[in-house]
């Protein structure tokens, strides 16, 4: 094998890092309305810088691919500016609310698609449903061994070894190409990307876009989420005592608090 | 009769305690519906643990003994599930949300054709239709999300020290084999080694002292080590933990992370030291007795829910700190 093919999966979400401020609830529409920029999913952000650190190693492609109703691809071009090759959108009017089976449906008809491939990263959840199902539905549905919790990524003579979080620590698994494996932070955060890298990005050349019926995915094959109703948590907010003064006076005063809690 | 199945899991040879409290929200649905409460248990021998399953009172426990099940091995496990899913025909499946349950029950969904609905801090059944509602924290735990359960079986997994842990019962269960066909083949990993780290218990702290982004580099998190020395002198079992970014920063090792996707911990004193306060951390920490945040922005989410709240740079106020204590305590 020369050149390794890997097809990323992201997901366009609300920024799932705004202050809790800028979020209400549409109960009626069942929605969780989040007044942020848009972000490409945190996670799926680590998968990416996985996924273009194997490239940078051992050369290939990395294609990444997003799902939804409507999509920004200034919010997705990010990923070019990080450094992926391709960026390939799955828009749909019926791309809406999906249920985790669903989008893994669609991901797995374009993948079909796109054809060869020796990796599949997705990130372990999202942050909007925090579901945390797609990419591994996503492997099975693609019959590909499954890695999940990844936390660093090495390809070499046609097998990738994945060391993966485990509740002792971690474990170094192998598995021969083509596989799924799905990211955790660990493996790091996305690059830094310049200003100037991003407005060149902004002004490239077309992003191709594919419908349902291009990816031959019907109507039928496609459920929404079954949500019976969404509210608002428990209020958790506490009347904060500031303690105030000098640094000196501030410690002083909080181990009053630490005596007082004995 | 329909029956609910629990997916049971084994923690240093005993029954892993998330599993009482499957057992408690089993008992809660099966209370309610009249239906059959199971536990099915699978490893290399597990007689002892199935029968401590079945003194909690479960109209049956079943159990999957085979060589190859001695480790967990996702691909061999699931062999044996989708084989017993296929015998027992559960009507509900209930896992733990544990690093089992994250990885079998979206693989297990697909192959039983089922949906699944993760990290439910609830379950109920709905009163039209009878079928599973599982309620679940969404957008980082902005908000509260109930899911109707789809499919043939109805399947969740379930958010740890949520519900409260089955008390003995009735031991009147009885004890069945289930034999499945398996072999090494299925297994698509290789594993290679197993790297045990020193994971920290953060749930068994009295005090956690955590640090974030705001520490600015690892040498932020020595000086809470030595902060939670001085306090360990009074307040028992002290830890450091942190927070997500001190994880993708390299600084700490994930077992530290406390939040939606860390450890979800409620000690006696949390102190969170340059933490913004993101929904996804405030999940794992914020039913702390008390809460002290330290924070150089006044208007951060952090103070939102502190009790206790200092409006400094840490680099100042930690020394004075440890300083003080060292000579009231
Ligand atoms: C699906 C999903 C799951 C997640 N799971 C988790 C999780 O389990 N746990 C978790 O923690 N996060 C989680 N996150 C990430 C979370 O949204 C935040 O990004 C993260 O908690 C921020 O970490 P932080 O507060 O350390 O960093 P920041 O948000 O960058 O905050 C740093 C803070 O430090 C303060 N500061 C700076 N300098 C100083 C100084 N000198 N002295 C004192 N204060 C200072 C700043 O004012 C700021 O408030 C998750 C996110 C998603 C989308």
């Amino acid at each position: 094998m020369t050149e390794l093919n890997i097809i990323i999966c992201v997901k366009q979400i609300p920024d799932p890092e705004a202050p809790l401020s800028d979020v209400s609830i549409d109960a009626e529409n069942l929605e969780v309305v989040v007044d942020a920029p848009q972000v490409i999913s945190p996670f799926d952000e680590n998968a990416l810088e996985a996924a273009i650190q194997l490239k940078e190693e051992l050369d290939g492609k990395v294609t990444v691919l997003s799902m939804g109703k409507k999509l920004s691809d200034s919010v997705l071009r990010k990923a070019l500016a990080a450094g992926a090759d391709e960026l390939i959108l799955l828009e749909d009017n019926g791309f809406e609310k999906l249920d985790s089976h669903s989008t893994a449906t669609v991901l797995a008809a374009a993948i079909k698609k796109i054809g060869s491939f020796d990796l599949v990263l997705a990130g372990r959840q999202a942050g909007d449903w925090d579901s945390g199902q797609v990419g591994l539905i996503l492997g099975e549905m693609l019959g590909l061994p499954c890695i999940s919790l990844a936390r660093e990524i090495t390809v070499e003579d046609g097998s990738v070894i994945v060391k993966k979080t485990v509740p002792e620590g971690y474990e170094r698994v192998k598995a021969k190409l083509p596989a799924l494996i799905t990211v955790s932070n660990e493996v790091g955060e996305l690059r830094y990307i310049s200003r100037t890298r991003m407005l060149k990005m902004m002004r490239g050349g077309d992003i191709p876009a594919w419908t349902a019926e291009e990816i031959g995915v019907s109507d039928d094959a496609i459920e929404k989420m079954n949500i019976a109703s969404l509210t608002t948590p428990p209020d958790m907010t506490r009347d904060c005592q500031f303690l105030e003064g000098s640094p000196d006076q501030q410690a002083a005063a909080l181990v009053d608090v630490f005596v007082s809690l004995r | 009769m329909k029956e609910v199945l629990i997916l049971g899991e084994v923690k240093d040879a005993s029954l892993d305690p998330r599993i009482l409290e499957l057992l408690g929200a089993g008992k809660k649905l099966t209370e309610a519906s009249g239906d059959k409460l199971s536990v099915l248990l699978m490893g290399d021998r597990v007689e002892d643990v199935a029968e401590a399953a079945a003194s909690y009172g479960p109209d049956s426990v079943y159990k999957i003994e085979h060589p190859l099940l001695e480790r967990f091995n996702a691909d061999l496990w699931l062999a044996a599930l989708e084989q017993a899913c296929a015998e027992i025909k559960p009507s509900i499946l209930l896992m733990s949300h544990s690093f089992i349950g994250m990885e079998l029950g979206p693989r297990l969904a697909y192959r039983l054709d089922s949906r699944l609905t993760t990290d439910c801090i609830d379950l109920t059944i709905d009163s039209e239709d009878g079928r599973l509602l599982g309620t679940k924290p969404v957008s980082g735990g902005n908000a509260i999300c109930v899911f109707k359960c789809a499919g043939q079986t109805q399947m969740v997994t379930v958010r740890g020290n949520v519900f409260p842990p089955a008390e003995s019962g009735n031991a009147g269960g009885a004890i069945a084999s289930i034999n499945v066909t398996i072999d090494k083949s299925m297994s698509r990993l290789e594993s290679l080694e197993i790297v045990e780290e020193d994971t920290v218990a953060l749930d068994k702290a009295n005090v956690v002292i955590s640090g974030g982004a705001g520490l600015g580099d690892e040498d932020g998190f020595e000086m809470l080590e030595e902060l939670a020395e001085a306090l360990g002198k009074s307040f028992g079992s002290v830890m450091v933990g942190c927070s997500r970014m001190a994880v993708d920063k390299g600084w700490m090792s994930s077992d530290h992370q406390i939040g939606l996707t860390g450890t979800i911990i409620a000690p006696d004193i949390y102190v969170a030291v340059g933490i913004s306060g993101a929904i996804q951390h405030l999940v794992g920490m914020v039913h702390s007795k008390k809460i002290i945040a330290i924070n150089t922005d006044p208007s951060c989410n952090i103070f939102k829910v502190a009790d206790y709240g200092i409006v400094e740079d840490f680099e100042q106020v930690v020394p004075a700190l440890i300083k003080r204590l060292e000579e009231v305590l």
